[in-house]
């Protein structure tokens, strides 16, 4: 089926051809196609002189890139980095000049040429139908039906038929079994919902280390806080991803300035105006970190989401949908901070079995 | 078979040498005087496929001294002092001494990271000019569909690239992507797991996304450009509208010497472009933001540009009361709908539209004459209205930023742009809708009774008049050679013997959307029409004084925007 055959969309085809096609078709309602547009010769076609001034210019271009590159290489061994920052901006910017001189000078000089020497008369081409035409088209489909025909498949031996789909469509599985039971580590996804935080585990100053004592905590300041643990284990790792679970931040308020923490009934999460929340923000996961003493608010950089530190860090504006999770904390004997307990809900962001 | 005669010169023996075991004298034969169309929107792909070529070529340096390990590492260096005696990944170590201490070595980052962000966008904008003009309809439906997965490749290739160097920057981009990745319904959080290997950070995600960042995506797009320009080759080249060109030929430059000089010098000018921003313009200077750490983060970090609409997405949506528990199981909607819901339409939209618009338009022709975006008011209005709301979803990824700047309040800019993403992007269809009747109307008005010369004529009775000169004919050509179809026509419900057909829903539905396209459209000046005019002006004595052509041609105030 010739696919020109629907007039009302290809209607342009039948009003014209180019004239060198020589077989123009004229619709009283369509205006004839005027023809590719007469040659017009640009000065370097006529005037000799124009033409020398333009090879000279190409030339010169092309000179011009070969300084370029023996400066890059000059600037190359002449000023290496000496490791300050300032050095080694330096010798980035001249190797890259001499680079970008080599390479503009190639590509200013090609297009120099191509535009004032080379022909630039416009040729006109035949298209073809893309579709396969005629003889070939019949040969084409004969050969496919014989082909099907010779490998008995149509129509009979359905057993045979679903058989071998059956074992193209399964051996991948051979592939992707042990690839897949093995691509997700222990597949353990209950890890989302503990941290490192124990019961009397210390609170510790990012990225020291240091254990917090309570007395040391000024109303109005705040605390970058991870668990105490040894340094050996500060170098895994498993430390920074228990750390990515596990940061916390922690203010001291005018204990009058908390309104609510997260503590249930009967229990106190937090110690004379101190509380910890969890630093992962519950929208996608970003450490929250931008912290206002006025307003108790604190900022999550990435998508502005913003809790009330206040308030049961309850969210007041923003793409979160949930509070942070507080880390219930106390003091123990010596007087340092320690948590309670692990975080009562799963930090960071949801997931689909975050209640179950 | 007479004697061949022999080559004498050194290339023809070369050429002849080759052909005697290849037989490529029959594609030199079928290439080297092709026809290619030339016009500055078809440099869009170009830049798209050579900052590709100086992608391979810089990352091939890069991959010499980038090492593509999470082993923990004390930075041993002298400089940056910054670093000195930190903690880091082998990753960002390498990262930051192949920056210190290989001469060239921060040229090439910065070549390479600034060649992926030109290379996004100058895909965007191809893609753009492709759709705009309609050169997606048939055949090139499946070039269009080769075009949009690399597209979807090419991001893939950014994204994975920026995670590499392992710094506090891309650390929490690929924590963002994990929280996102676990938003998603049942398997979510078994995708977090397959992703990093184990929980987020672990220490596979480096290694892994190095394998596809310089092995996987980019053989992928090999094979894909291959394809794409085999294709092109194939289907030739779409043209413009004007005198002489059909959807039968192609008119243009041969392949040799002309396009090929063109395109070798197009290489090296968008090769030495990206070479001078590399060189002057710093970009990721990772030492500044260090290695990753999971709790410090900074303020007023961006991501790279085409990751912004999504970022932006994120921040617009509202987030309290989008969280469902179903059954006890959690659905983050504030989540799926800016990071998965839509992106998804976006690009099923952006896969299907070819299909969509030839059956609306109940078109089965092949197109090779471009169409001018005025002609096609529904198709060029859509489009302006995505590209509205990508901007403002965009804008909204650097709310923070514009807060500061402008001391303005974070709660009132993201309001704003809330109620933008709704009121813009359907605005900006029915503006560009009309502007596009309108200058159809401004072409018919144009064919009809020419251009406006400047020049009053009195009449003996004291009439004024303007002279108007009439339009050449390859500019009337270029207005009035375009197509306007119509609402497609379906048989009714019943036919002649009062039997219901089937289908007749479907095909109802498509009515109605093929209505949307085409209900509104200015059909072009027939000669009919033009005759009718002059005989008019003639008879109302609009003295038309003729100029000749020659004349006309030289001298008429054409608008250069609208010489397609
Ligand atoms: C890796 C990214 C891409 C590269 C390197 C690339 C390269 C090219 C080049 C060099 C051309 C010929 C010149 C031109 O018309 O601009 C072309 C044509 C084309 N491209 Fe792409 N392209 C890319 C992505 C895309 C995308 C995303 C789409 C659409 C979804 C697309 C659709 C097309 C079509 C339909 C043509 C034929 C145009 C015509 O004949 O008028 N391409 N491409
Ligand atoms: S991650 Fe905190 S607002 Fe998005």
């Amino acid at each position: 089926m010739s696919e020109n055959q629907n007039p009302r969309t290809d209607a342009s085809n039948e009003v014209t051809v180019a004239p060198e096609a020589g077989n123009a078709v004229v619709h009283a309602d369509r205006f004839p196609d005027p023809g590719v547009p007469e040659h017009k010769h640009r000065l370097t076609d006529t005037d000799p002189k124009a033409a020398k001034r333009a090879e000279r210019t190409v030339t010169l271009l092309f000179v011009l890139s070969i300084l370029g590159t023996v400066g890059s290489i000059v600037a190359y061994v002449l000023v290496p980095p000496d490791g300050t920052t300032a050095g080694v901006r330096l010798s980035t910017l001249l190797i890259g000049l001499g680079l970008a001189l080599s390479l503009l000078g190639i590509g200013v000089a090609g297009i120099h040429w191509a535009k004032t020497l080379m022909g630039d008369r416009e040729f006109v081409q035949e298209r073809h139908t893309l579709a396969t035409q005629g003889e070939a088209r019949e040969t084409a489909i004969r050969d496919m039906n014989e082909g099907l025909e010779d490998s008995g498949v149509i129509g009979r031996r359905g057993v045979l038929k679903g058989a071998f789909f059956g074992a193209l469509a399964l051996f991948p599985l051979a592939i992707a079994v042990p690839l897949i039971g093995s691509v997700g580590g222990d597949w353990n996804i209950s890890k989302f919902k503990h941290t490192m935080w124990q019961r009397g585990t210390r609170l510790a100053i990012d990225p020291s280390g240091r254990p917090i004592k309570a007395a040391d905590v000024t109303v109005g300041s705040v605390f970058h806080v991870v668990p105490e643990t040894t340094e050996e284990f500060r170098e895994t790792h498993e430390w920074i991803t228990e750390k990515s679970k596990a940061v916390v931040l922690m203010v001291r308020l005018n204990p009058e300035d908390l309104r609510t923490d997260q503590s249930p009934e009967g229990e106190t999460w937090s110690h004379e105006g101190i509380v910890a929340y969890s630093k992962i923000c519950t929208h996608v996961g970003c450490p929250v970190a931008l912290y206002e003493q006025q307003t108790h608010h604190l900022l999550c950089p990435c998508h502005q989401s913003t809790f009330d530190i206040a308030d049961s860090a309850k969210v007041v504006f923003g793409p979160a949908n949930r509070r942070l999770p507080q880390l219930p904390i106390t003091v123990d004997d010596e007087g340092y901070l320690v948590a309670q307990d692990d975080f009562a809900e799963p930090i960071g962001p949801s997931f689909w079995e975050r209640l179950k | 078979m007479a004697q061949q005669q022999r080559p004498t010169t050194r290339v023809g023996k070369a050429a002849d040498y080759l052909d005697q075991r290849t037989s490529i004298g029959a594609l030199v034969n079928q290439l080297a005087r092709k026809v290619f169309p030339d016009h500055w929107s078809f440099m869009l792909g170009e830049i798209a496929l050579f900052s590709f070529v100086v992608l391979i070529a810089s990352g091939f340096f890069l991959t010499m001294f980038f090492e593509p390990s999470m082993a923990l590492v004390r930075f041993e260096g002298e400089h940056p002092a910054a670093m000195q005696g930190q903690l880091m990944s082998a990753a960002f170590r390498s990262t930051v001494e192949m920056s210190f201490e290989v001469r060239g070595g921060l040229l090439m980052r910065q070549i390479h990271h600034w060649a992926a962000l030109i290379f996004v966008g100058s895909i965007v904008l191809h893609m753009f000019r492709i759709f705009f003009t309609g050169a997606f309809r048939k055949p090139r439906e499946v070039n269009w569909l080769v075009g949009a997965l690399m597209l979807v490749l090419a991001l893939a290739a950014g994204f994975s690239g920026y995670s590499l160097p392992d710094d506090v920057l891309s650390g929490n981009g690929l924590r963002i992507i994990d929280g996102v990745v676990k938003s998603i319904p049942l398997i979510g959080s078994y995708l977090s797991f397959l992703v990093f290997g184990g929980e987020f950070p672990g220490e596979h995600i480096i290694p892994r996304l190095f394998t596809l960042h310089i092995f996987v995506i980019p053989g992928l797009l090999i094979a894909l450009i291959a394809l794409h320009l085999f294709l092109m080759v194939l289907q030739k080249h779409t043209q413009y509208p004007g005198g002489g060109r059909t959807d039968r030929n192609v008119v243009g430059y041969p392949a040799l010497p002309v396009y090929v000089a063109k395109m070798t010098g197009n290489f090296f000018i968008i090769a030495g472009v990206l070479t001078l921003m590399g060189a002057t313009m710093a970009i990721n200077n990772v030492w500044n933001y260090g290695p990753y750490d999971p709790s410090p983060v900074s303020a007023g970090t961006q991501p790279d540009w085409y990751i912004l609409f999504v970022d932006g997405a994120l921040r617009l949506m509202p987030g309290p009361g989008w969280e469902w528990v179903i059954g006890g199981y959690t659905l983050s909607m504030n989540l799926l709908i800016p990071a998965v819901v839509v992106p998804g339409i976006l690009f099923t939209l952006l896969f299907a539209w070819p299909f969509v618009e030839a059956r609306v338009t109940g078109d089965r022709g092949e197109h090779h004459v471009l169409d001018r975006p005025r002609n096609r008011p529904v198709r060029t209005a859509m489009g302006v209205a995505l590209f509205v709301a990508f901007m403002v979803c965009a804008l909204a990824a650097t709310n923070d930023l514009i807060a500061t700047h402008f001391s303005l309040s974070i709660f009132a800019i993201t309001w704003v742009l809330r109620v933008l993403l709704i009121v813009g992007p359907v605005l900006a269809f029915w503006v560009t809708k009309r502007v596009c009747l309108g200058l159809q109307r401004k072409d018919r008005e144009l064919v009809l009774h020419g251009h406006e010369s400047g020049r009053i004529v009195r009449f003996a009775n004291g009439e004024y008049v303007e002279v108007h000169t009439p339009l050449d004919e390859q500019e009337r050509w270029l207005r009035v050679s375009y197509e306007s179809p119509a609402p497609l026509e379906i048989a009714p419900l019943t036919d002649s013997r009062g039997v219901r057909r089937a289908g007749y829903r479907s095909e109802r539905r498509w009515q109605r959307l093929s209505r949307f396209f085409y209900e509104d459209r200015v059909e072009p000046v027939t000669p009919a029409e033009l005759e009718a005019a002059h005989a008019a002006h003639a008879h109302g004595r609009h003295a038309q004084v003729e100029r000749p052509a020659a004349a006309v041609g030289a001298g008429t105030e054409r608008p250069p925007q609208e010489r397609a």
